[in-house]
């Protein structure tokens, strides 16, 4: 009932949202794997989008990148709809997708997939050497390692380069799908900080994790989704304090 | 050993052809996952249409000798890399998403297809290339070793092609995400690569190959007919597979080693052994290596 009362804090400031889901559902054969989700991400915001195994968060993501076709609703990025747009040109749209699992390509070079990652921006020799360069200075390590296959990367390794890949294109919405998974603590918090970074040059973010405590925390607005369906929204803080979320995602009580 | 010598020269020849036809089973392989059959096919109107082009150009050769060949080969690869494209437009994006058996059953079709279309439209009997493109003179190697003109410019011209290639794939923006591609379809799109247009470049580039490769082996054997592809053809895709289908050096190497190996057991064995050896070379690597040579990771994605 909490999604009743609060109110997504989107950042209304006359322009339209960064991002707009609206009752979508989605389908894969015959699994409804979205039943009718709404969310907003208003431009700048820091969004978490939590929920159990298989609740549907990745496919969300997937929705919002135009991987998966809509059976209904619509998606909206910053007042455009992405109806009818093949998920290779919502890219150029200024969506960014940091798949689950990483999903970096391993047998190409780590410059290699940084430049897959700014393939949108053509043969831009100087604005890709410039984007390249703010992803070395988030993540010295890919540096040192560029020339190297990515496939023999450390899991953290990976990471830093699937959210550096992902930033390569320079856009202004980033989907993070469970960025700090299986990494060891230290790491953890580095990836946090450095997605805290990342928004403070103003990209918005719309974050799925397990790790709900810490994505909390770094966000503004929290979604709840279970089997499908948005149970809890409302303002990241709020959420933290709900007695449900600490129960069933915080791990308390 | 100079008759060995002599063979393994020869066999490095044929080898560097099996090698330009397997590229393109590597390749779209490498991007759809689907062993196309009917490249065989393409591959053997290349050196029809070399022989129709020729013929056409005979002014031309009549003029210039073998150098009409260098427009030959490009118009033929033009035709057959327009071949190809429209074979995927036709045959196979339509299956797209419907399992691995429909397309493979496809691609068998296509093969059968174009076969029958070059046995109707040139007839069964074997065709000659006209005598003004062949180089009929011979370098002397060492001793007596010697190798003819025409299998220079064979060789020259299928690792040129080689070399373009393999640059093309390693250092540019496009042959990047042709390798993403081959890796990862949904990853792909979520750069912005259309992959549709990276499988339409690949159904180019590999059956444009392929089609230089027939005016190539036309050339050098002088005469062929209609079962070249599946002849010739099912060589080079056993040569892919021998250096890992999907890995385009693979294919490269996989090439060069059935035409040695063939013929040195040419000169051991006799060459009436030469397609028990191929076969028998292609069990035991997969016995030793079930992914090729060189293609264990694309294998493994299977
Ligand atoms: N390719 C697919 N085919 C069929 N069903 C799928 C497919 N992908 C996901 N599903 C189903 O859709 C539902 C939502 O899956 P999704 O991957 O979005 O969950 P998730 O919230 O990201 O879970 P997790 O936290 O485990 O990553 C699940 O029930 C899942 O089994
Ligand atoms: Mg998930």
């Amino acid at each position: 009932m909490i999604a009743d009362t609060m109110q997504p804090a989107a950042a209304q400031t006359g322009a339209a949202p960064m991002l707009e889901v609206n009752n979508v559902h989605a389908y894969y054969g015959h699994v409804h794997a979205l039943k009718g989700i709404s969310l907003t991400v208003g431009q700048g915001e820091v969004v978490a989008l939590i929920g159990a195994n298989g609740a549907g968060k990745s496919t969300t993501l997937r929705a919002v990148s135009g991987l998966l076709k809509l059976r209904e609703g619509e998606i909206k990025i910053a007042g455009k709809s992405i109806a009818g747009v093949p998920a290779h040109d919502v890219v150029y749209m200024g969506v960014s997708h940091s798949p689950e699992g990483r999903k970096i390509f391993p047998t190409l070079t780590v410059n290699e997939n940084l430049n897959m990652g700014a393939y949108s921006l053509g043969g831009a020799k100087a604005k890709i050497e410039g984007h390249r360069d703010r992803v070395f200075a988030l993540f010295p390590r890919l540096r040192e390692r560029r020339s190297q296959l990515a496939g023999t990367l450390s899991g953290g390794e990976q990471q830093m380069l699937a959210i550096g890949r992902a930033l390569m294109n320079d856009p202004r919405l980033l989907l993070l799908d469970e960025p700090s998974l299986g990494l060891a603590p230290l790491l953890v918090k580095t990836i946090f900080d450095t997605v805290r970074e990342i928004n403070k040059t103003g990209v918005s973010i719309l974050l799925v994790e397990q790790n709900a405590r810490a994505a909390l925390r770094l966000a503004t607005t929290g979604y709840v989704l279970e089997t499908g369906n948005i149970v809890l929204s409302g303002p990241a803080s709020s959420l933290l304090a709900d007695e449900r979320v600490r129960k069933a995602y915080l791990g308390e009580g | 050993m100079e008759l060995l010598a002599q063979n393994l020269l020869n066999g490095l020849t044929i080898g560097s052809f099996y090698a330009l036809v397997a590229l393109g089973y590597t390749m779209v392989y490498g991007v759809l996952k689907l062993i196309n059959f009917a490249h065989g096919g393409l591959f053997m109107w290349g050196a029809y249409l070399g022989w129709t082009f020729l013929t056409i150009l005979g002014f031309l050769v009549a003029r210039t000798g073998p150098f009409a060949l260098v427009p030959v080969v490009i118009l033929v690869m033009i035709t057959v890399g327009l071949m190809g494209v429209l074979l995927e437009r036709i045959a196979y994006r339509p299956l797209r998403g419907t399992g691995r058996l429909p397309p493979v059953i496809s691609a068998l079709g296509a093969a059968f297809i174009l076969e029958s279309a070059a046995r109707n439209l040139y007839g069964a009997s074997y065709q000659v290339y006209p005598t003004g493109v062949d180089l009929s003179g011979r370098f002397n190697l060492v001793g007596n070793l010697t190798v003819s003109y025409t299998q220079v410019l064979a060789v020259v011209a299928s690792l040129l092609l080689m070399a373009l290639l393999y640059i093309y794939v390693n250092y540019t923006r496009t042959g990047t995400a042709m390798r993403a591609v081959s890796l990862d379809h949904d990853t792909s799109r979520l750069m912005g690569i259309d992959v549709n247009r990276i499988i339409g470049i690949v159904f180019f580039i590999g059956p444009a190959l392929g089609g230089a490769a027939g005016v190539l082996v036309a050339l050098h054997y002088g005469s062929f007919n209609f079962t070249l592809g599946w002849t010739f053809g099912l060589k080079a895709f056993i040569a892919a597979i021998l250096g890992g289908i999907g890995n385009i050096p693979g294919a490269m190497l996989g090439g060069l080693l059935l035409g040695g190996v063939e013929s040195l057991g040419a000169v051991y064995l006799g060459s009436q052994w030469k397609d028990v050896i191929a076969y028998a070379l292609l069990a035991l690597i997969l016995i030793v290596r079930p992914t090729g040579i060189l293609g264990e990771r694309v294998a493994e994605k299977l």
